[in-house]
């Protein structure tokens, strides 16, 4: 600890040292000691207390950091941090997961006051908040599908195309009016079509998605969950998300994000989430917490040449120099489980900071490199990881549970959807709760939906379905439906497709209608629960029972979406109608208007002079007149 | 219905209909029509009708042919050591070009040994890759497909398959994912990947679930390659039931071949310029009587025809190595196939905007169904008119004038039963031609030296000759005597019958019903019992459908320039009937049924007539 105070600057001593020193000393400790390590939590899906403990350690941090480069203190709570993980994976492809996190230390939502105040947290996302009293809001907009069969489990999932999801606060009245203006404000905001979001494709899940922040509100009635499958994402969306992060593109991670080299990848996705979370572990008062994450697939055949080569400088044109200055944590973890003794790949510049965590239910090790401070960038100030493929590893995984879903059958008038939900768990058998939203023009045969496992039928425990209505809104359909272990469950239900009216085909009907992802979400056994090798370097009495945050954790996959051709009138056949009958009614229209409003008289025009003079004489000749 | 009920007006068109004159124009105005569609002036060019595939050449790079030929060599070797298909091999390599690779095995016990190819319980399995388009959310794809066939044959169409998809690999641009195919026992295999991918089962197909998917197929290429070079490429578009891939397809392939100075083909057949000579003209009209042969026969022509009934639009292209000097090698052949596939590719929609229904007398000249459909409705007008004519007939009261006698009892009501009786009598002889011959193979096996197929292929051709005998004499048994009005009543069903099966079947096969109305047109129009008997029963045997389709085996043969003898063309059609009862229960063709049950109790509707008392 002396160490410590002797390194930094005099002036952080005196303003905030003792504060430090009192309240989390052993934190900066063993931050020192370079053997940090880090909790399971504070990775992914964190518990809110969990999590907020360790905000309030990075709090810490944060203040001390900025104050050495000599920033303006902010005040004393908000907080910005930001982390990259690189997973190289089994196929040879390479993920890179961004995430960024602000916190604001604001609670308007109770009190309802007007916050004018903003440093960190961006200030459009902050009024939308207060206006349309979101209480929680996630946002994803992914381009491609995440090939869970040879990728392992993202960090988190999201399913090809937009999918917005928001709990609104208990007060408002009017949920439908404030989503649809919500959604048009997002619309603007991330430069998307988020306003063809309407009472057709919206649905209120009542169990698949439950609020991940503070707060157990369950009045699905405050809910509002829809997808576009159909949105393509691409710079114009990168770009406004990018200028919501404190430091813009300018420092930090960020400059990573080069829109050429993350859409030239196999898969994209990047997101949005805000909730409420608590301040400190007693939950006495509450923070927001805005998580934007990013996350990419490099592919290896069409980028790398064939060389198994990857670096920052590759994967993004760019090398990291410096951390964002107002981030209280700048890392980057680079997984290395697989890669214990450096036979699959090697890893330069390597870092002695090992830290290792169970993430996904898997127990995984990391290097981490720590933007903050200056011995990660080396002699050339600028650091370039490099990642060198040795060995091969490309088989096929079997994550514990994964998805597929497809239209069976051909012809236009009928048609099965099946979903295939594979739990490869060996000998567990859990549930896990499957979301259909399906639009109206399928017309599904309810009596139909066949659930089956291992030619058995499989009776769901919980089922809730919510008939479409013509034009106004969609098929949900929810159940939860037991897995057995090792086993294949399918859940099929046929459908009739509708002849839409002329108008209501898109521009190109015969492309396909597109039909939104199912969303599968489960509590999964873990590996480590499995890993009976885990249980030597633990105290035997502790490992008896499975221990809850252990044995299981949450996870949610997206099907396939689908491509479904409605019958489709030939559309140049009303073109050559309309022509017809124009024509048509132009010139029988023309005529008979013409006969109808014409008065015909026989016109007795008056003869000429010259036979009139005739006719005279031949009368008194008593001739015939002419 | 005035025109028809009214007595003044009926007589004034009696007079007109009466006459043989309008049947015999209208026959030789289709004939003449339909002969005059190979003409070219009166033919329209091919045009690109895709704005998506229209304008946007772009460069094909494909460069590694000879490589791809190297991998047909070790496909070869591999499939000779493995003796069939060396699906360990196939797996690895694609795996290591990147793609996501599954198999799936297939059973399927035919109902009698298939002859010609030898094979009776089928076993196989197919392979194909997938090639994830980077960014793509698993909606649409597309599919390349090349048989491992028995033997030495297309090894460089899997080879130059194995190429591409290293090639395609490395590529940035997908936007529909890209299957690989290599399927074995060719039609077989390909309908139980297909019936697999669609999860349907309508053929009675055995095999195992599809484990990868890649959303709905836009379009097809299927690739038949048995030489290292070629001399030029044959499109081959007729498929299922005579249905035809979208024209832009075939646009597609002619725009590759100019563009990449390949020789192209249709039926075999080259494009000559001298439309203007006799050759010229003679020329266009073999390839486009080929083109209505071979839809006529509602075989699939390729592997690209089982893909039709899915609703993707898919064609064959066949590489052929002839004697000519110009040769194409095997990265020219990989050039326009990169070329399709990318244009393909670049499908904002499925292939829509151009026709589904057309001949074609040469790859760049197109013949639409609004142009064709005459020639079939001329025919077709015959029948009306008689009908017509028969209905006004019956229509006024007989006149007793003619022959004094006339018919002593009750002129106007034939009864429906012996009407009834001989259509039911023809259509339970046309269920035994259909069911019969499959059901007592084995019977026939047992008791005649024959074998199997020769079996089912006798039994049905003694059915249709038993059927001649059968229905003339059971309508006396059941009615007594036939009068004058229960013939002209049944000739009039039948007419009718006729006229709504021809015109149904020319609307969905424009190629069976025309070559059908050909024949029967004239043999249901002339037919009376009054005829002189032995010469008309000789011809209406002539024009049965039976000996419909063995006019058409010689004249394919002919077309094709392989003339053969009246023996082998006699085992030919023997063949062709053993391969139209497979290509029903394997494939769900339709012509087999369609005759049996529908065509033939037709026709025996007319010679039942021809023999009335």
């Amino acid at each position: 600890m002396a160490a410590l105070s002797r390194k930094w600057d005099p002036l952080f001593v005196l303003v905030l040292g003792s504060l430090v020193f009192s309240c989390k000393g052993d934190v900066l400790k063993t931050s020192n000691d370079r053997t940090e390590s880090i909790s399971a939590t504070k990775i992914e899906e964190s518990s809110p207390q969990a999590a907020d403990l360790g905000d309030l350690r990075q709090s810490d941090e944060a203040e001390s950091n900025e104050d050495r480069k000599a920033f303006t203190p902010p005040p004393p709570n908000d907080q910005f941090q930001e982390e990259m993980v690189i997973r190289p994976l089994y196929s040879g492809d390479i993920y890179a997961s961004f995430q960024f996190r602000t916190q604001w230390d604001t609670d308007f939502l109770h009190d309802g006051k007007k916050v004018s105040h903003y440093r960190l947290f961006p200030k459009s996302l902050g009024q939308v908040l207060s206006k349309f009293s979101v209480r929680e809001l996630h946002i994803s907009f992914t381009q491609g599908y995440w090939r869970t069969m040879q990728w392992g489990q993202p960090f988190i999932p999201s399913p090809p195309g937009a999918e917005l999801w928001v709990w609104f606060h208990h007060t408002v009245t009017d949920v439908d009016g404030n989503w649809k203006e919500l959604t048009n404000v997002l619309s603007g905001i991330f430069c998307a079509s988020l306003n063809f979001i309407d009472s057709t494709n919206t649905v209120e899940p009542s169990a698949s998605f439950k609020p991940l922040g503070l707060g157990n509100a369950t009045d699905h009635r405050f809910l509002r969950y829809a997808t576009l499958p159909r949105e393509i994402v691409c710079t114009e969306n990168l770009t406004p998300w990018k200028k919501l992060l404190p430091c813009g593109s300018k420092a930090g991670l960020a400059v990573l994000m080069k829109s050429e080299k993350l859409f030239h990848s196999s898969f994209h996705s990047q997101a949005v989430h805000i909730r409420p979370v608590c301040k400190d572990w007693q939950c006495t008062s509450t923070a927001w917490e805005l998580r934007q994450t990013l996350n990419v697939v490099f592919d290896l055949y069409t980028s790398g040449q064939g060389k198994k080569e990857w670096s920052l400088f590759k994967m993004f044109s760019r090398t990291l120099t410096e951390a964002c200055p107002l981030a209280s944590s700048s890392k980057i973890y680079v997984d290395v489980t697989d890669n214990p003794g450096g036979e699959l790949f090697d890893l330069s510049p390597s870092s002695p900071l090992i830290s290792t965590a169970v993430v996904l239910g898997d127990r995984r090790t990391y290097s981490v490199y720590d933007l903050t401070k200056k011995e990660t960038f080396g002699q050339l100030r600028s650091l370039n990881l490099l990642l060198r493929w040795k060995g091969e590893s490309d088989d096929m995984l079997r994550p514990p549970l994964h998805a597929e879903r497809y239209v069976s059958g051909f012809g236009l008038q009928k048609g099965e959807i099946h979903t295939c939900l594979y739990n490869s768990h060996p000998y567990r058998a859990y549930p896990v709760l499957l979301l259909d939203s399906l639009p109206w023009y399928l017309r599904l045969y309810v009596h139909t939906l066949t659930v089956t496992s291992k030619t058995r039928e499989n009776k769901p425990s919980y089922i809730h379905y919510q008939p479409s209505k013509d034009r106004l809104r969609p098929h949900l359909l929810e159940m939860l439906v037991q897995l057995p272990p090792h086993s294949v469950t399918e859940v099929t239900v046929q459908f009739e497709r509708a002849l839409l009216k002329w108008t209501e085909y898109t521009p190109d009907p015969n492309h396909g209608f597109y039909i939104g992802s199912s969303v599968i979400s489960a509590l999964v056994p873990s590996i480590v629960a499995m890993d009976t090798n885990s249980t030597r370097d633990r105290p035997l009495f502790s490992s008896f029972f499975p221990t809850k945050e252990e044995s299981s954790y949450f996870m949610r996959v997206y099907t396939e979406p689908l491509l479904v051709n409605l019958p489709t009138p030939d559309f140049s056949m009303p073109y050559n109608v309309i022509c017809l009958t124009c024509t048509v009614v132009a010139v029988g229209y023309g005529s008979f208007y013409n006969l109808l409003t014409r008065t015909f008289q026989v016109d007795e025009p008056s003869a000429p002079l010259a036979k009139r003079l005739a006719n005279i004489i031949r009368r008194l000749r008593g001739v015939p007149l002419l | 219905m005035g025109l028809l009920s009214d007595p003044n007006r009926r007589k004034a068109i009696t007079s007109l209909t009466l006459s043989v004159l309008p049947d015999v124009v209208c026959y030789l105005a289709g004939i003449a029509w339909f002969m005059g569609l190979a003409f070219e002036p009166f033919t329209l060019r091919t045009y690109m009708s895709e704005n998506a595939m229209g304008s946007t050449m772009v460069e094909e790079r494909f460069p590694s042919g000879e490589r791809a030929l190297a991998t047909a060599r070790e496909f070869a070797a591999h499939k000779k050591k493995v003796g069939g298909m060396p699906v360990d091999w196939l797996v690895k390599t694609m795996r290591a070009q990147g793609l996501e690779v599954f198999t799936q095995s297939f059973s399927r016990n035919l109902p009698f040994p298939d002859e010609s190819k030898e094979r009776f319980v089928v076993r196989g399995t197919n392979v194909y890759g997938i090639l994830r388009a980077p960014r793509a959310p698993r909606t649409e794809a597309l599919v390349l497909s090349a048989p491992c066939s028995p033997g030495n044959s297309n090894n460089q169409a899997v080879g130059l398959l194995l190429g591409l998809a290293q090639y395609f690999r490395s590529q940035i641009y997908w936007a529909k994912d890209i299957i690989f195919l290599v399927n074995e026992h060719d039609l077989i295999g390909v309908q139980a990947w297909l019936e697999g991918y669609h999860h349907t089962n309508i053929t009675g197909m055995g095999y195992t679930p599809l484990q990868g998917r890649a959303g709905s197929i836009q379009a097809a290429l299927s690739l038949e390659l048995n030489s290292d070079v070629v001399t030029s490429l044959d499109l081959v578009l007729e498929g299922l039931n005579g249905q035809l891939p979208n024209l832009d397809l075939a646009n597609l392939f002619h725009a590759f071949c100019q563009k990449l100075g390949i020789l192209c083909t249709i039926q075999g057949k080259l494009q000559r310029s001298d439309w203007d000579t006799v050759e010229g003209y003679t020329h266009s009209a073999q390839t486009m009587l080929l083109m209505v042969l071979k839809q006529a026969s509602g075989r699939p022509w390729g592997e690209h025809g089982l893909f039709l009934r899915y609703h993707i639009e898919a064609a064959s292209i066949r590489g052929v190595n002839s004697f000519r000097q110009y040769k194409t090698d095997a990265t020219s052949i990989g050039r326009l196939f990169e070329g399709m596939v990318r244009k393909l590719n670049n499908l904002l929609e499925r292939l829509h905007q151009s026709y589904f229904f057309y001949l074609m007398p040469s790859l760049t000249r197109f013949v639409s169904i609004g142009y064709y459909m005459p020639a079939f409705g001329l025919l077709t007008t015959i029948l009306l008119l008689r009908a017509l004519d028969l209905w006004v007939h019956l229509g006024t009261p007989t006149p007793v004038t003619e022959d004094g006698v006339g018919e002593g009892e009750s002129p106007s009501s034939p009864g429906l039963l012996s009407v009834l009786t001989p259509v039911v009598i023809s259509h339970l002889t046309g269920v035994a031609l259909y069911t019969l011959p499959v059901l007592s193979q084995e019977m026939a096996v047992e008791h005649f030296p024959v074998s199997e197929t020769e079996a089912v292929v006798l039994t049905a051709i003694a059915i249709y000759t038993a059927g001649l005998a059968l229905p003339h004499n059971t309508h006396r048994l059941i009615s007594g005597e036939g009068t004058e009005q229960g013939w002209r009543v049944l000739k009039l069903v039948a007419l009718l019958y006729l006229a709504v099966l021809l015109g149904c079947t020319a609307l969905i096969n424009f190629s069976l019903g025309f070559i059908l109305a050909v024949t029967l047109v004239p043999a249901a129009a002339c037919v009376t019992p009054h005829v002189p008997k032995a010469l008309s029963a000789v011809a209406m045997v002539l024009l049965s459908p039976g000996c419909t389709i063995l006019y058409c085996v010689f004249l394919f043969q002919e077309l094709q320039e392989v003339p053969v003898s009246l023996a082998e063309g006699w085992m030919l059609f023997l063949s062709v009937i053993s391969q139209g009862i497979l290509d029903h229960a394997l494939y769900g063709s339709l012509v087999y049924p369609l005759l049996a049950l529908l065509v033939y109790p037709c026709w025996l509707l007319f010679w039942n007539i021809l023999f009335w008392k």
